[in-house]
């Protein structure tokens, strides 16, 4: 009986070592740890940011809400862009049950023409966008957040006035066929936040534009 | 109904549009190829040879940083023991309209492969748990160790550093 199990635990540990040297890639667990910016739970800032129409738009402006849908997003990014008419849909159907959307464009427009104010006002008017569409102008908030990409969402639930982080990460499962789509992480952890339930996938990951 | 009958119709208009061209610059030869592969595919077709070390590249035509990153790894790729792949994360409906033609444009004779997995939430952690999935990304590996680099490189030495410290690591 010792010998089998002996045995077994050397078949385990060869087959390990066996998978180790043919795997390029990991097992991998996705890690909820951001080095800087926001972990689920933290407390997020607030901001006061210029919009397209010219107003200033803070969160603090909203007195009704629950919380708010806050999406990092851009004009000239794919990734970005494949997802503008999911976020007019998203902004549609949670703006009345207390969680609007607010998008803000983190790049610096000196370092990309199509992600001027000018062009964040063309876009949003060509695309309908029913929301605010903000400049992180000198780029103070973004790195706050912690976000690194566009598309980047961040869901805040009001809690004795304070804005909680509840989910950090991507609109669905699919960016490039909406059709496709088998879990909308955002639509989902609303849906728990409305029904007065804990988030259950809190942190997601995708593919995007690195600010710049 | 009517409204999904008339986008069908749309989308078999666009498409016999798209085909025309096609048709036309037949003749023309294809010499670049470039496999489309899902995540899984892509692993099974990372080479393991012991001598060599291997420089995964993440990247887009349409990211810039990447671009601009790019020749250094082209450089690189010079180098006898080691091997870049360029991972491409473009959109594959973009595959024969941007990235064929910029492969061609620019003359890459390193390895370029297409990764069409949109199930980016469970194959990015796997590449590296600490990845978010913001392009430029690197990957080096041989068959004893791997490092991650979520960054872009700004000069060619940077690069060849990191590779050299890499292989000295072990």
């Amino acid at each position: 009986m010792k010998t089998l199990k002996i045995l077994t635990i050397a078949a385990i540990i060869i087959a390990a070592s066996a998978f180790a040297v043919n795997n390029v890639f990991e097992e991998g667990e996705a890690s909820n740890s951001s080095e800087n910016g926001y972990e689920i739970g933290d407390v997020a800032t607030d901001f006061k940011l210029k919009n397209i129409d010219g107003k200033q738009v803070s969160m603090s402006d909203y007195s009704t809400t629950k919380g708010f849908i806050v999406v990092f997003t851009t004009n000239h990014c794919p990734y970005a862009k494949a997802y503008e008419n999911r976020i007019v849909a998203l902004d549609k159907k949670y703006k009345t049950k207390g969680y609007p959307v607010i998008a803000i464009n983190p790049n610096n427009p000196e370092k990309n023409e199509q992600d001027s104010f000018e062009n964040m006002q063309i876009r949003a008017k060509q695309k309908g966008f029913t929301f605010p569409y903000l400049l992180d102008e000198g780029q103070k908030i973004y790195p706050q957040y912690g976000a690194t990409k566009t598309p980047h969402v961040y869901i805040l639930q009001k809690e004795n006035k304070a804005l909680i982080v509840k989910y950090i990460g991507a609109i669905d499962d699919n960016y490039q066929d909406v059709n496709a789509v088998e879990e909308k992480f955002v639509e989902n952890a609303v849906d728990e936040l409305l029904a007065g339930k804990e988030v259950s996938v809190k942190t997601t990951k995708a593919i995007g534009c690195s600010i710049k | 109904m009517i409204k999904r009958i008339l986008v069908l119709i749309i989308i078999c208009c666009v498409a016999c549009v798209d085909e025309k061209p096609k048709e036309n610059s037949a003749t023309e030869e294809v010499a670049v190829k470039i496999p489309t592969y899902n995540f899984e595919e892509l692993e099974k077709n990372l080479p393991t040879d012991q001598e060599k070390t291997y420089v995964v590249n993440f990247w887009a035509t349409w990211c810039a940083p990447c671009v601009e990153e790019l020749p250094h790894f082209l450089e690189l790729n010079n180098k006898k023991d080691v091997e870049v792949i360029l991972v491409s994360l473009d959109m594959p409906k973009m595959k024969e309209t941007q990235l064929v033609p910029f492969v061609k444009k620019r003359n890459i004779k390193a390895k370029v492969v297409l990764l069409d997995d949109p199930r980016s939430n469970v194959w990015i952690p796997k590449v590296d748990e600490n990845w978010d999935g913001a392009i430029p990304a690197t990957l080096i590996y041989n068959t004893k160790n791997r490092k991650f680099y979520p960054r872009k490189f700004d000069t060619y030495q940077d690069l060849l550093d990191e590779v050299e410290n890499f292989k000295n690591e072990i």
